[in-house]
């Protein structure tokens, strides 16, 4: 794989085809876990671990698992056992060997068994039939714009804590219209990707 | 927003005349106070996401609906085999499994509806609302109860979503179930960017609401 498709791959994931922006995948920690950027942060860097590591684990199950047997069916409740499983031993493998990015990223882990995100980019890793490496780069930098988009939108809702809204618009509504503006801003990218 | 998923379920009425109240409550409170979009705000991928049409989003509602429906009876069914420890992982395994065969029978009736929604029946899996109903309703009522409580909530799901695909629909490119009503529509409702817009200001209309109906009761009671 050449490092041009790389780059185009990292831009259209992070930029012109953003998880959360423009494809909807991760709403629920997006808006969740976005009162403050540190908090935002940490949660990203989580996504992107769980992401890497299970794009390459359920790119693994699909070819030698589901597909020798036929059951390509399966893939749904296939990939979010595995999904499920996985965060729960890597919460594990962090608390006992790397407590420090254990404390770090601990309390975001169970969150990520319901991120739709992680199980979004197994399946188009699967539909789009990225080899090996392209999946792993793919679930990366899938997480890494999910990473860019809550620690925007989190920046951004710090600095409106105090600002004065209409009463109907307060707390979710207006998240949502921050939200909004922001994608508007994302759909500038649209005309990024290449190859 | 996970904490806004306990409803208050009082203990099911052994007498027979109360049931048909009860089931009339659990009706409504999918439908309208705890409707899962508006007032729960849960499951907001899918409801962003598929919502550009209004035939979308009434596939993709009674979709879930249908999904929401057969977890709950089974769930509520086995609420007492389940180990404690390991009900969630149960409960997917139980959601994967309605979630793949509603999958597989769009594929086959319905070849273009699936198309459009594409990846998002799949991701109906992890849609909070049917582990939260899973959770909070269907794990501690009866099978009957817990039907009643997938209708309503489905169909309050898809009443949101219905309003949402309508509104984005209508707005963004001029037209209703695909027939041309404007000459022409503002592309951008139909943008990802408007999906957030239309859900906020929905939202905001139905706070606008609530708030209004309990101005009233406070100055009655003033």
């Amino acid at each position: 794989m050449s490092l041009f498709s790389l780059v185009s791959l990292a831009l259209t994931a992070i930029l012109a085809e953003n998880f959360v922006l423009v494809k909807f995948l991760g709403i629920c920690p997006f808006l969740g876990v976005s009162k403050k950027t540190d908090t935002a942060l940490g949660m990203g860097m989580a996504v992107v671990f769980v992401m890497g590591l299970s794009s390459m684990v359920t790119w693994l199950v699909n070819k030698y698992l589901l597909l020798p047997l036929d059951l390509a069916y399966m893939q749904t409740v296939a990939f979010i056992l595995v999904i499920a499983a996985l965060v729960q031993f890597v919460e594990l493998f962090l608390k006992k060997f790397i407590p420090a990015l254990y404390t770090a990223l601990g309390i975001y882990l169970p969150l990520i068994t319901t991120n739709c995100a992680v199980l979004g980019a197994a399946l188009i890793n699967v539909q789009n039939h990225y080899s090996f490496i392209q999946s792993i780069a793919f679930g990366v930098f899938s997480g890494l714009g999910f990473t860019l988009a809550i620690v925007l939108f989190a920046s951004v809702r710090e600095r409106l804590e105090f600002a004065k809204f209409p009463k109907a618009f307060e707390g979710f509504p207006q998240a949502l219209i921050t939200a909004g503006l922001i994608a508007m801003a994302f759909m500038g990218f649209s005309g990024l990707s290449i190859g | 927003m996970a904490e806004n998923t306990s409803v208050q379920t009082p203990a099911p009425e052994p007498v027979k005349a109360q049931n048909s109240g009860r089931v009339k409550e659990i009706m409504l409170n999918g439908l309208i106070f705890q409707n899962p979009i508006l007032v729960l705000f849960l499951g907001m991928c899918a409801t962003l996401a598929v919502t550009t049409s209004l035939t979308n989003a009434i596939g993709m509602g009674l979709s879930t609906t249908a999904v929401l429906i057969c977890s709950n009876v089974v769930i509520s069914l086995l609420r007492k085999v389940i180990p404690k420890e390991v009900r969630i992982a149960c409960y997917v395994v139980v959601i994967a499994a309605f979630v793949t065969i509603v999958d597989l029978m769009l594929q086959a009736f319905l070849p273009s509806l699936s198309q459009s929604l594409g990846l998002f029946i799949q991701l109906i899996v992890v849609n909070c609302i049917i582990l939260g109903r899973a959770e909070a309703f269907a794990s501690k009522n009866t099978p009957l109860y817990a039907a009643v409580d997938g209708v309503g909530m489905g169909l309050g799901f898809t009443l949101a979503l219905c309003a949402m695909g309508f509104i984005r629909e209508l707005l963004g490119g001029g037209a209703i179930l695909g027939h041309q009503v404007l000459p022409t529509g503002l592309a951008m409702i139909a943008a990802p960017a408007g999906g957030f817009l239309v859900l906020g200001c929905l939202v905001a209309l139905t706070q606008y609401i609530k708030n209004r109906a309990a101005d009233k009761k406070g100055g009655d009671k003033a």
